[in-house]
């Protein structure tokens, strides 16, 4: 055991960063991003340390380090990751260097990184905390940040824009508040000790059925509108097309993620009564939204909007998967939250690319791009190619696993899920359709070349959309074991079970007869 | 050597690789020998593969290698691995050696192309692909390589970008391919439901124990994919518009390879078939109705490469037939015969094409035979075989394959046997049309419309033979095409294709009761209908010189079906996504989420008397607040 506080520093890091950028006069904007770049990439390195330290075997929390903070009312700094953790960790590590270097910024650079960095460490306190007045602490912490780069470095709409998100998401929190603290003290009065301990409160658990439902609710509405769930997910584009390219990276490739990690983290942990019995509700949520978001998208007519949408789709799968309580769809929904971190973070560089050269994101005043950006175009082939779910690339991975997950569990959901598919090809062809091929006329054809900056910015996204998608095994195994803990977790509180063809290694004896019944584990 | 199968598709991705980084670099037209040579290499390879399986007992040449771990999450284990067994080499054989004859073909056709390299680029990832989908051990990785082709296949489609038509064209043939894909993607679910593994050996070694409600249900769900990949009905819309892609694209991706890939599924699931006899009628009725309706249409277009599209959707449904009547054997053999005269007939048109300056309408050709030597000779050597006279390898295959349709059902033959007619006069037409009778591409020289052109520059206004890369491809193809029914002819001592593939089919195989007599009897019956088509076609455009006979408006719009997706599907979906985003979610959802906002505005303002600026009276409410909360949970919990 090593007893270096990687988890602490790599919080703290980001947030030390923040500090020491408003101490750089704003004049010197290469220093202030150069600082900046400096403390992201430091962390960067500390959640590598943290993947190096980390026990793939595992499924408990690791590298724990826990501190008493406000003893009389049992609130400690926790930390500590699983394998559920460790993969947003590390995508969080990587896009916010990507996020503070990789776009233009137009207007006082000091502010941005600032923010930025501020953001970044609320973002990994949020995967990390594991104390429940810690994790409410980073939510919020979060929501500032992204409160003020939306307002204050986005497109026109931005104000009305950030304050949507605001609202938004501050209702959720309230409730979540209301229902953090009901739950310690009911915890409390049952057990006797005052604790915001997740695990304790995990652990022994007392909640009367209905009260846990309801617990859940204010837990999930929080977490609904994150995501967002359907429906409520109409701040997401708002808030998605007026961002600053590197806000919106950050938006789709982390906080989305803060949503879908809190239901399997608090959601399934704290209530898994509620969460089975309330699983075909937000299935069925799920798959509206991959239906739903992807219809929506295929006739938006600016390119970011679009993309927007595509996340409302593809968080839908997500959902999908961890309310499909199957090992294959959980770790399908985790490595999806990466996969699509990945991808759309992709996307909405590119885009915000094809904003600083042409001025608009509208495709109808696009297209024949590929002529004059090959190579541009071959990059945005690829990542959208990803983001449709080709084998291959890493967003297959994740969502078959999310769906055949889902399908042995909840077999019709997965089907009408898996016709998502289908649209998720309509939209994002016909858009690169409209933007890259025909002739190109005016400033279309004269689209400069990716850039060599640009070129370095893309290149570690587009590697880890080819290696997730050809060699998942190293990020699997490390997330198995975790999510094989968690669906015990949850049978040994409820009469759910998950079916033996998901949860058994099989090696080549299956009986076929024994399986025949695929529903036999769904509740109820 | 059968341990390093892998070898096969990792020669092309190598290819794939070295001209992603140095395609450019390499050029016009060493990028393309670099492709032409990986593919060749693989060829050996697989040659080399075939003849040590050949070596083995017929009881042990399947032989499973897995070479790492893809997807193993719990009870899902997903390994990358290969099959050699003598399915998937022999497909892999003729996927290779056709696709390096292709290949070469390329290099002199695509010569002086703008996209010269990422042409190869597409076409060695093509390669890879479609030989990790039939040297796959499991359906997931089938389906990588399922999926891989269908991309390299839209990108191959929508090539030449800045046409209007073809990106279009690339984009229908993806989608329309996703709907199969759903029917793959949740057969594969099911299937791991039923039997915990996607390896086929498994899931194929269990078919018997499984109900036949439950096996039925993946067929069909396999089927459905099937119908996507090889365009057959409803869902066929796609490939002749695919016709837009380069021409040996068409050869390689929409005659011989990629399009037979739903065949193959359906045969490699033999044991499963067996197991769902009512899903094995209906993919022989799918397959035959589509032979004919798709026969039909041929019979009208003037396009050379649409006639030659809408034949290969029918000749699929032929290998569809058979595999509906358990003919597992006649479906392969089909499959090969028709590469080779269907990827012959591709490269002839593309060759006619590269003559006139990329002109595709027929009724502008005529009297190629004296300009174009070795294009026409080679070109009815392939017309002969595929409009079933013998002794070409097109009459045994498709005999084959109509004995056994007689054996499940007169109407199946009896359709067959009409769509042969068909074949046989819409591939004489244009035969009499390309290289017979006038030339009329004097008056469309002289008229002055020259097509849009794209491949090679010439100056001049005269057809003129292709070059030796082009050229070669088609002489040996022709050889093939002549003697390729030579693998499995009906003779005693005569069926090694029948033997070598038996292991592989035995489980599924239908026996065929036919007398001797019935089946001289049969032949002569497909034999008349062939040369009563021909007769006809040359009564009408060598006799007559009539070019515009015979050709039906509904014939000639393809029996209206594309305006009817397009009314039917297209505008109403559209409709419905303009609804969900402009309607539902503008007014509706965020309608709401904005009026309880203005409903809060409007409150708050009333509400402003409240809003002393007193932080002491706010902490008052808040703490007073979250009191009652709580106490309302605490008594309501603990009681």
């Amino acid at each position: 055991m090593d007893d270096f506080p990687y988890l602490t520093t790599l919080v703290m890091l980001p947030a030390v960063g923040a500090a020491a950028v408003t101490l750089v006069p704003g004049s010197r904007e290469k220093a202030v991003k150069a600082v900046g770049l400096l403390f992201a990439l430091a962390a960067a390195v500390v959640a590598v340390a943290v993947l190096i330290e980390f026990d793939t075997g595992r499924g408990s929390f690791q590298l724990v380090s826990e501190h008493s903070w406000i003893k009389a009312w049992g609130i400690s700094w926790k930390l500590g990751v699983d394998g559920i953790s460790l993969f947003l960790v590390l995508l969080s590590a990587l896009l916010f260097p990507i996020a503070i270097a990789g776009p233009e910024v137009h207007r006082d650079p000091k502010g941005y990184v600032a923010w930025m960095l501020l953001l970044e460490a609320g973002c990994l306190g949020v995967f990390l905390a594991l104390d429940l007045f810690l994790f409410f602490l980073f939510w919020e912490v979060v929501l500032v940040p992204m409160y003020f780069l939306i307002g204050g470095w986005g497109y026109e709409r931005r104000v009305y824009a950030a304050l949507k998100f605001f609202l938004y998401t501050m209702l959720g929190s309230a409730l979540m508040l209301v229902a953090i603290l009901a739950l310690v003290f009911l915890h409390q009065s049952a057990t006797d000790t005052l604790t915001f301990d997740l695990v304790a409160l995990g652990r022994d658990q007392s909640l009367a059925e209905n009260t846990a439902r309801w617990l859940f609710l204010a837990f999930a509405a929080s977490f609904a509108i994150k995501v967002p769930v359907f429906p409520l997910h109409t701040w997401l584009p708002d808030a998605h097309t007026e961002a600053p390219t590197g806000g919106s990276v950050i938006l789709a490739g982390v906080l989305l993620k803060l949503g879908t990690y809190g239901f399997v983290r608090f959601g399934l942990y704290l209530f898994p009564e509620a969460v089975v019995d309330l699983a075909p509700l937000f299935l069925t949520l799920g798959v509206i939204g991959i239906i739903y978001g992807a219809l929506v998208a295929i006739v938006q007519h600016d390119l970011k909007r679009l993309v927007a949408y595509s996340s409302v789709a593809h968080l839908g799968f997500i959902v999908l998967g961890i309310f499909g309580l199957s090992s294959q769809g959980l770790q399908g929904g985790v490595l999806q939250m990466v996969n699509h971190g990945i991808s759309t973070g992709a996307l909405f560089l590119l885009v915000g690319m094809i904003y600083e050269r042409r001025h608009t994101r509208e495709i109808a005043e696009l297209g024949g791009i590929q002529k004059a950006a090959p190579v541009f175009a071959g990059v945005f082939m690829v990542v959208m190619l990803s983001s449709i779910g080709l084998p291959g690339l890493n967003g297959f991975v994740g969502e078959f696993l999310v769906l055949v997950g889902t399908f042995v569990t909840h077999r019709w959901w997965a089907v009408v899920a898996t016709a998502g598919v289908i649209l998720a090809a309509i939209y994002l062809l016909w858009a690169y359709q409209r933007v890259f091929h025909g002739q190109a006329e005016g400033a279309n054809a004269t689209f400069p070349e990716m850039t060599m900056r640009e070129k370095v910015v893309m290149a570690p996204l587009v590697v880890l959309i080819v290696f997730l998608g050809v060699y998942p095994k190293p990020v699997l195994d490390r997330i198995g074991p975790s999510v094989s803990d968690l669906v015990r977790h949850v049978e040994e509180r409820t009469d759910y079970r998950q079916p033996p063809v998901a949860a058994e290694p099989t090696h080549g004896s299956h009986d076929p007869a024994l399986a025949t019944e695929p529903a036999a584990g769904e509740h109820e | 050597m059968l341990d390093a199968v892998w070898l096969i598709p990792a020669l092309p991705l190598a290819g794939f690789l070295i001209l992603l980084v140095a395609g450019r670099r390499l050029g016009d037209p060493l990028a393309g020998w670099l492709a032409t040579t990986m593919v060749g290499a693989a060829f050996v390879a697989t040659v080399l593969v075939f003849f040590e399986l050949l070596g083995e007992d017929a009881e042990h040449r399947s032989v499973v290698h897995h070479l790492f771990e893809w997807i193993p999450v719990g009870g899902l284990q997903v390994e990358v691995g290969f099959l050699a067994d003598p399915l998937s080499v022999t497909m892999a054989l003729f996927v290779t050696g056709v696709g390096t004859l292709i290949h070469l073909y390329s290099i002199g056709y695509m010569h002086g192309d703008e996209g010269y390299h990422r042409y190869f680029v597409y076409l060695n990832l093509f390669a890879f692909s479609m030989l990790v989908l039939v040297l796959s051990s499991s359906f997931l990785f089938t389906f990588l390589g399922w999926e891989g082709v269908g991309a390299c296949s839209y990108l191959l489609i929508s090539f030449w970008f800045e046409r209007r038509a073809a990106p279009a064209a690339g984009q229908k043939a993806f989608v329309t391919n996703r709907v199969g894909d759903f029917g793959f993607m949740v057969a594969m679910f099911l299937i791991f439901a039923t039997f915990g593994t996607l390896e086929y050996t498994e899931v194929l070694e269990g078919a018997g124990l499984v109900p036949e409600v439950t096996v039925t249900a993946i067929v069909l769900l396999l089927f459905l994919g099937a119908i996507g990949k090889s365009a057959q009905l409803p869902l066929y819309v796609w490939l002749p518009d695919a016709m837009e892609g380069p021409t040996p694209v068409s050869a390689l991706i929409h005659a011989a390879t990629m399009v037979t890939a739903g065949v193959f599924l359906m045969v490699r699931v033999n044991p499963l078939l067996a197991e769902a006899p009512d899903a094995a009628t209906l993919i022989a009725w799918v397959g035959v109705a589509t032979a004919f309706f798709a026969a039909t249409i041929a019979c009208a277009q003037d396009d050379i490469k649409r006639v030659l599209a809408y034949s290969t959707i029918s000749q699929l449904g032929y290998m569809f037939l058979a595999v509906g009547a358990g003919a597992y054997v006649a479906a392969v053999f089909h499959m090969v015969t028709h590469a080779f005269f269907k990827a012959l007939l591709f490269l002839g048109a593309g060759s006619v094409m590269h003559g006139l300056h990329d002109e595709q309408d027929m009724k502008r050709m005529g009297g190629l035979k004296r300009w174009m030597p070795i294009t026409s000779a080679t070109f009815i050597v392939a017309w002969l075989a595929i409009a079933g006279v013998p002794p070409f390898s097109g009459f045994w295959s498709k005999d084959d394959i109509l004995l056994n349709a007689w054996d499940k059902s007169t109407a199946l033959w009896a359709l067959g046997l009409v769509t042969a007619l068909l074949t046989a006069y819409y591939m004489s037409r244009q035969v009499f049309l390309v290289f017979f009778g006038e030339e009329r591409w004097r008056w469309a020289a002289a008229a002055g419309s020259v097509p849009e052109r794209s491949g090679g520059a010439h100056g001049d206004f005269r057809p003129h033979e292709s070059p030796w890369t082009m050229a070669l491809p088609l002489v040996l193809l022709a050889a093939l095409s002549f003697v390729g029914g030579g693998i499995n002819l009906p003779f005693k001592g005569f069926h090694q294709l029948e033997g070598w593939l038996h292991p592989v089919v035995e489980h599924g195989l239908r026996e065929l009761h036919l007398s001797g007599e019935t089946k001289v009897g049969l032949a002569a019956a497909a034999i008349a209908a062939s040369l009563l088509g021909l007769a006809v076609a040359a009564v009408v455009f060598l006799v007559r010189r009539r070019q515009d006979a015979l050709q039906p408006a509904v014939l000639r719009k393809a029996w209206g079906v594309d305006a009817l997706y397009s009314a039917v599907i297209e505008t109403p979906g559209r409709l419905l996504s303009a609804f969900s985003a402009f309607v539902v979610d503008q007014k509706v959802i965020d309608g709401a989420v904005n009026g309880v906002a203005a409903l809060v505005r409007a409150g708050g303002s009333r509400l402003r008397a409240v809003q002393s600026g007193y932080v002491r009276n706010y902490a008052l409410a808040v703490a007073s607040g979250a009191a009652l909360v709580l106490g309302y949970v605490v008594v309501r919990g603990g009681g």
